[in-house]
This record gives structure tokens, sequence and C-alpha cells, in this order.
């Protein structure tokens, strides 16, 4: 049965206008990195330690070179330029030698005629290990030996921290951190390693150009930033390889990172042919960076009526083998953890270190999710010590406008904490259901595990918040490219990365409110014909990509009306400067070290089988700081799947690993939610645009994922009475067995 | 291996390795890559096609177990270049995010709709249960299904 396409709305800034990708994608027609295709291409295998940490003896390829259909077989030898490569430092090698220093680091790669020759010709490849003692508890690990003894992270501006291992530490002192209360509560709370489990597995194509250069097209979330990594690796100058955005099937943090590009290009530049990687499953879970597992211990002393007095946070973040982001998470973790609130006194103190534990880096909502998932576990149990209602707890210490942050900071931008409190209480609570039901609506769902007996239902509530766009002085821009053609018509080119959060139809939404035409294309993402976008992170592309091409279109058309003629115009769109955090302090140096702040709060309704430890969340609403919505739609649907996101933290998702090696990497046995684990999310936009951003804006991806672990705990906990300190909880803590 | 089947009304013919999945020559073989290989085994519902009007995981099937069957895949259920009601619902009411998981579910939700013309919330979160989403949190893709269910 059909029905007729309707008419394509064209929406401008504000209009929940339907996706430009919309109808490729729901016809199949969409190509995504893992659909690339060229006459002729081989297929990329890379071959991966089966150790957390061992010295390489030797590396074997010539069995594996006799293959049949096999072309190369690559090693750290073949690497002709810079032998490491990495995000922010260069401390990852491009093929492991001497050492491997985690499960699964790629070793070797290989391309053969088919896929299965290449696994094949992969097995075949006799490397021997001589297996060390991996480093796999965070909280010993600056105690032993060093990973990487030239301390790659030292020496930018940070902290000195002598000890080993340390990848980086902050310390937030304000006021007098010995401060006292007439009440104390203290806790300490864990979170486990979260996987991003985006879709779309990694996956690209790498097409020699017969001059010595490559392209690659590969699912990234930055484009000139991979090929600042890539280049220099194959010995080549930037403009001889050129990145260009193969569809991404989802990121969420996880493709910050290299995965497949220099894989590829080597390979290819080695065979002469095009190479295709695609990475399955299992390969996928030990191809990326994860959330940073944490512990957290966190002291809160306040006054009898339940003001703030001071705050004392310690985080310890596991980082895994290399460096990756772990920097700018271990300050946000900092930065955020005291929460939303106003405080005069606070200690923060926040270390990650290396360990042989699979390496983390970014993941929506970097860093801050660790710190809710414990301010506001410690809130709950405040309000708990003083006999006054969270929510109102939550209200009487809220941070707004003007207030300062223990970072020093003042809140210049908008940041309406206790309106989205309010918002979200505001919503109404659905009434409990009836017995009996069907269990599909119980605990334990179709598993049949309960008639209702032993079923017990929570209310819980959470606030968080973070930073939009990069921080600490980064030199954060965007690029946007605009032509004004003869004809009337316009292109407009912008390397922002289209993940699924919906940033194509932002740039063709400003593009269309400023040029006030519908006629106009968005050329695809990539580094040759315009300069870069910076990440589709930190919930930073919407503002950066419409301040970026708002200026390129209003500059073209005043060129136009200067010139009459076609126009081609450029612009470089930055957002307000920051600074670093001063190194002994954690005190800011200039105005701002994070641009700016966006707040989300939650209430969510959970019922628990006390018995079996089973859980089932029921309803979530949900109120959150947007700025301005560009549009509304796509909006809810970053809350809603953020929301999930946050949840699967809570209640089922963790990356589990033995001696350093991961024990789940399959979506059998690490489970993220499905449609019978996601209640409906009920979700109040609070429009209060910012200042500082184009249209008002704020990010929106991120504020819903910070919350929602924290606010389904907090049900959880409502409902069992049990303090529940480490996520994902497990069966056997919501039922009271340690 | 030759194998030979019709797929969305036509018949192919494709020369495969024994090993080698349904999924794997739709994609590499037939050139139709729009069922996804987000797990390839079985646990994500990305590579969901039709065959013999049963809803399979193409991962899980062997290209010579379809050699001789009809497969339907996401890119058979437009006809005459129009979206199937399933396909608009989905469009229309943006349960369609990064769009990885899109044509399973589509394809899914239209062989739900096959033979439940009106079906509940609950037989729809039961129904799609087998295909996972990482970015929509479901809300909209439920929204999309109960419009195309009301059309
Ligand atoms: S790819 Fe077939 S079920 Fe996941
Ligand atoms: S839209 Fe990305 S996985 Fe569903």
């Amino acid at each position: 049965m059909t029905v007729p396409a309707e008419k394509l709305r064209l929406g401008r800034v504000g209009e929940s206008a339907r996706r430009t990708d919309a109808v490729p994608k729901v016809t199949g027609e969409f190509a995504y990195s893992s659909d690339a295709y060229a006459a002729g291409m081989l297929w990329g295998r890379t071959v991966r330690s089966p150790h957390a940490h061992a010295r390489i003896r030797s590396i074997d390829v010539s069995e594996a070179l006799a293959m049949p259909g096999v072309h190369a077989v690559l090693t750290h030898e073949d690497v002709p330029g810079e032998k490491r490569y990495g995000l922010e430092f260069r401390d990852q090698p491009v093929l492991a030698f001497d050492r491997v220093r985690y499960f699964g680091e790629p070793v070797v790669v290989v391309a053969a005629e088919h896929p299965e020759q290449a696994r094949r010709a992969a097995d075949r490849v006799r490397i021997e290990y001589e297996p060390l003692e991996p480093i796999v508890d965070p909280e010993r690990a600056t105690e032993q030996e060093p990973l990487h003894p030239d301390r790659p992270t030292m020496g930018h501006g940070y902290r000195d921290d002598p000890r080993p291992n340390v990848v980086r530490s902050l310390v937030i002192r304000r006021g007098d951190p010995d401060a006292r209360g007439d009440v104390s509560v203290s806790g300490v709370y864990e979170l486990g390693i979260q996987d991003q489990a985006f879709l779309g597995p990694e996956s690209g194509l790498a097409v020699p150009d017969g001059e010595g250069g490559v392209d690659v097209y590969v699912a990234t979330q930055w484009l000139h930033v991979d090929r600042d990594q890539v280049a220099p690796c194959l010995g080549l100058r930037p403009e001889q390889v050129r990145i260009h955005l193969a569809g991404v099937g989802g990121a969420f943090g996880g493709r910050e990172d290299l995965s497949m590009q220099i894989h590829g290009a080597l390979l290819a530049l080695h065979t002469n042919r095009p190479v295709k990687i695609v990475y399955d499953r299992q390969e996928s879970f030990v191809g990326h960076i994860h959330r940073h597992p944490a512990k957290i211990w966190a002291e809160h002393r306040a006054t009898r009526d339940g003001k703030l007095v001071c705050i004392r946070v310690r985080i310890l973040l596991d980082g895994g083998a290399y460096a990756s982001s772990s920097t700018a998470v271990t300050s946000n973790a900092a930065s955020f953890a005291c929460g939303p609130y106003a405080v005069e006194n606070a200690l923060v103190e926040s270390t990650c270190v290396y360990t042989n534990n699979p390496p983390c880096g970014a993941m929506r909502g970097f860093g801050a999710v660790q710190s809710c998932f414990a301010h506001e576990a410690q809130m709950d149990k405040l309000a708990a010590a003083l006999r006054i209602d969270p929510i109102e707890l939550r209200l009487r210490n809220a941070l707004a406008p003007g207030d300062s942050l223990p970072t020093g900071q003042r809140i210049t931008g908008t940041l309406p904490v206790a309106d989205v409190i309010r918002r979200c209480a505001e919503l109404p609570v659905p009434e409990a259901e009836e017995l009996p039901r069907d269990p599909i609506r119980l605990p334990g769902g179709a598993g049949n595990t309960t008639r209702g007996e032993g079923v017990r239902r929570g209310v819980g509530f959470a606030v968080g918040f973070k930073n939009i766009g990069y921080s600490e002085g980064f030199d954060d821009y965007c690029t946007a490219r605009v032509r004004l053609l003869a004809d009337g018509s316009a292109e407009v080119h912008c390397a922002a990365a289209e993940v699924g959060q919906g940033v194509a139809n932002v740039i063709l939404q400003t593009a269309r409110t400023e040029l006030d035409t519908d006629d106009l294309v968005l050329a695809p993402a990539t580094t040759s014909s315009v300069g870069s976008a910076g990440s589709a992170s930190a919930s930073r592309m919407t503002w950066m990509a419409a301040g970026a091409v708002r200026e390129a279109c209003r500059a073209a058309l005043a060129e136009r009306e200067r010139t009459g003629g076609e126009v081609d115009v450029e612009r470089v769109y930055r957002h307000p400067r920051t600074t670093p955090f001063d190194p002994e302090t954690g005190q800011v140096t200039g105005e701002r070290a994070h641009v700016a702040y966006a707040c989300a709060a939650m209430r969510v309704v959970a019922e628990v089988d006390v018995e079996l430890g089973l859980t089932r969340v029921v309803w979530i609403g949900t109120a959150q700081d947007v700025g301005r919505a560009v549009n509304p739609q796509a909006v809810e649907g970053q809350i809603e799947g953020g929301t999930a996101q946050g949840l699967g933290l809570a209640l089922m998702e963790e990356v589990q690993t033995r001696g350093g090696l991961i024990t789940n990497a399959s979506f059998t046995d690490y489970l993220v939610p499905t449609t019978l684990d996601m209640p409906p999310v009920e979700s109040v936009l609070v429009e209060d645009p910012e200042p500082d951003a184009p249209y008002g804006v704020k990010g929106v991806g991120e504020p819903p994922t910070v919350v929602s672990t924290a606010a389904i705990l907090s049900a959880l906990r409502d409902a069992t009475g049990r303090e529940l300190t480490r996520v994902p909880v497990s069966f056997d803590e919501v039922v009271g067995l340690d | 291996m030759n194998v030979r089947l019709t797929v969305n009304g036509e018949p192919h013919e494709a020369e495969v390795w024994e090993g080698e999945s349904l999924l794997f020559a739709l994609r590499e073989r037939l050139g139709l890559p729009g069922s996804k290989n987000a797990c390839e085994q079985g646990e994500c519902g990305s590579c969901s096609v039709l065959l013999d009007d049963r809803l399979v995981c193409s991962c899980l099937v062997l290209a010579v177990q379809a050699d001789g069957h009809d497969v339907v895949t996401v890119e058979g259920l437009a006809e005459d270049g129009r979206l199937h009601r399933v396909q608009e619902a989905f469009a229309a009411t943006g349960a369609v995010q990064c769009g990885f998981c899109t044509p399973g579910f589509v394809v899914a939700a239209a062989d739900l709709l096959e033979h439940n013309a009106d079906p509940s919330d609950d037989e729809i979160r039961e129904a799609l249960s087998g295909n996972l989403c990482r970015c929509t949190g479901y809300a909209k893709i439920f929204d999309a299904v109960r419009l195309a269910a009301s059309q």
C-alpha cells in the first residue's frame, strides 16, 4: 500500500522541517560508509592484540602474504611517516611496535580480494608476544610502572603531576574547602564503561589518486582533524589527503578518534587499489574509545535550611591505554562536579590515569555524566538528611546567571536552572497502573516473572548541566562557504559532520532564513572545498554551523550587493574566546573557561520488583534549556535519544573486562535499550535565547544523557530504599545482596 | 556457487562463496546495500528483509539458502516512486536520525501492519523489539507506526 509523498516543506530557523536526508534514509538509498564501493576494490582487515599488555617479540607476515587473494600485509615498518598519531597528543601507534598496551590494539593490516580471504590471512600473521603484567586497577596505576614514560600529556599548561600514569589531574579550590555546615552527607559512586554502540560500524573506503595522494570516504565527526592526523603518518602534505564524509551511522563521541582512516590509506597507497574496511560488531567494541569508567568520592555540607556550604569531591577516571580526549574529560568532570548549584566553598580533585584497560575518550555527556550521577545522588541524600523535599532543596541552591561557579567563572549567558526544575516538576506524573496487567507492562516484561507482587513504585528527580563548545582556550571555529550563482540559486559548503543529529538541516534552515530562498543546496562535506568546521562534538555543531553559515550568507549578500555578479565567499565563525584554568587553583584565568552552559531537569517514574531486582522505567518527563530550537522536532528527537542512552547506562550497559580483556563485545552480551525498555518521554523545551549565540541557540544533544542516568537511579532508590551507588545497577544491589 | 533468487520482484543471479550471508550477497553482489550490517549476528534487525513473506534477519540466512526464493528488501517497498506509507510516516514524524536502523525498522513495521492493521502500543513495542535504534529512543518510531496504521 502506498501514499503520496507529501511535498517537501523547506523550513526556516525555528520550524520542524523534515530532515533533508529523510527520504533517502527510508528508501535505503542513503550511502553509509559501509556501503562505499569502487571498482576493483580490496578488503582490509586489522590484526589486533589478544593481550592487554605485552612486548612484541617478532612479527612474521610471510605465511599471510602467500595466502590466496592477498595483496598486502603491512606492519609498523610500512608506515612511511609519523609512527604515532592522536586526537590531541600523538601517543598512539598507527600499528603497534615494541609493545601493545590494550586488548584489540592494531598491529598488522591486510588487504585481500574478498573479506573472508583477508580474515583468513589475518589469522596466519604470526606475532610473538611476551605478556606483561597489565595495569588494570586505576586506584593503583599511579604507583605502577609508567605506560608512557615520555609523558605525552605533560607540559601543556596542565598542573604538573609527577605520579606515574597520570594523564591529567586538576584541582579546583574555591573559598574555604574546610567550611563546615550543620549537616554533612557523603558517598562513593562508581560508573562502569559505557560504549557508544552506534549502529553503523566503523568503515570507509580509501582510494589512491594515482599521484601519490589519497581520498578517504569515512564516517567521522571532524574531517579536517582526521586529515591532520592521517597526512603526517603517510608522509604526505595535508592537501594530498582528502577526507570526505560518507554516511554516518551514529557517532556519540565514538568517531572523534581515528579508526580505519590511516590503515585504509596505507593499504590503498601500497596496493594502488581502492581499499574498503568494515569492522564487524566485535571489532567495533575494541576499535573505538569508550566512556570513562569512574569512581567518585563526594561530601556535601549544608545549613539546616538546606543551603549548600561546601562541596568536596574526588574523581578518578580510567583513561585506558592512550590519551585520546581524556585531558578534557578530566576537566569537564571537575567543572561539573558540584552540579548546577551555587556554592561558595569547594574542593574538587579530578584525575585521569593510564591503564591497560580499553582506551576511553569522548562519549555524549563527556565527564558531566559521571559527575551528575554522583552530585544528584548526594543531593537526594542531603534532602533526606534535612527532611526537605528534594525538588525544593535543588531550587534553594539553583545556579542562576550572575552566580559564580567553583571555577570562579561567572555565568554571563543564560542558564535557567530554577526554570527547568519548575517546568519539569509541573509535569503531571502518571497514576500507578492497576493490577493485574499484561506482563509486558511489569518489571521482567515478556519474561513473565511476576504478576505484580513485590513490585514497588518510585519517583526520582535530577538536574544536570554541561558546557557547550570547546573550552580552556581552544581555538574553536567553524567555516562556511556560500556561492550565489547567476541563476539565483545558492550553494552552501560546510564540513560539519552530519552524524544523525540533524546538522544538515541546521545549515539549510539557516541558509534559507538568511538568503530568504528555498533554491539552495548543501554541498557534500569534504576537506577539499571548504575549511574546517570543527568537531560534531561538545553540543557545539548547531551553534557553530549556524554562526558560520549565517555570517557567510550575510557576507555573500553584501558582496553581491556590491558587485552585482556571482559571489563565492568563505567565512570563519568563532564563539567568544575562552581561557585556560589556572593549573594550581583551577580558577579561570580570564572571563570564561567554558563558553556557555545548558541544563536539564528530569523526573522519572520507575517500578522495581524488589524480590528479583528487575526494573521497569514507566515514564520520563523532562524540561531542557535549549536556548532556541532551530528545529523543535529534531530537538525532541535528541532529548528522547539522549535519554535512552542514559537509561542504558543506568540499567544495563557496561563493557566488561577481565585483566583488561573485553569479555562482552557483542550485542548479545552488551545490552542496549530496546523498544521494550524505553518509556514515553515527555519533553518541555525551555527557550531562553543565549545572548552570544546565533539566533540564541544552544546545543541540545548532551544534557538529556547527562541527567537521565542520575534521574533513573533516583527513582530506583525511592522504590527500594537502597543506596544504589553503582551504575549500571545490578540485580543483586537492587534486592540488597552485596 | 551460483544462486538464483527473486529480489523485489526481479530475477537475480549471483556467484557467491558458500559462507556468504544473504545480507552480504544483497549488499556486495547484487548492488542493494539498503539492508544494513550493524551486528551481523542476529541481534539488531538492521538487516531485516522478507524471505517468502516472512520477516528474517538476512545476516542469519546464507545466500545459498535463498536460492530459488523470493526476497523483499527496503529498496522494494516503494511502488512507482511513491513511498510506502510506513516510509512516509518515518520521514514525517522524525523517526529517522542517523538512519542506520531505519531500513530494518521500515521493513519490520511494514510486516507488522501487513499482519495486524491496527496494533496496540504494546503490540508495536513487542513486534519491533528485535530492532535496535541508538539515536531516537524509539518515541518517534512509535509515532511513525501509529501514523502509518491510521492511514
Ligand atoms: S545485522 Fe542482522 S541482526 Fe544485526
Ligand atoms: S536512527 Fe540511528 S540507529 Fe536509529
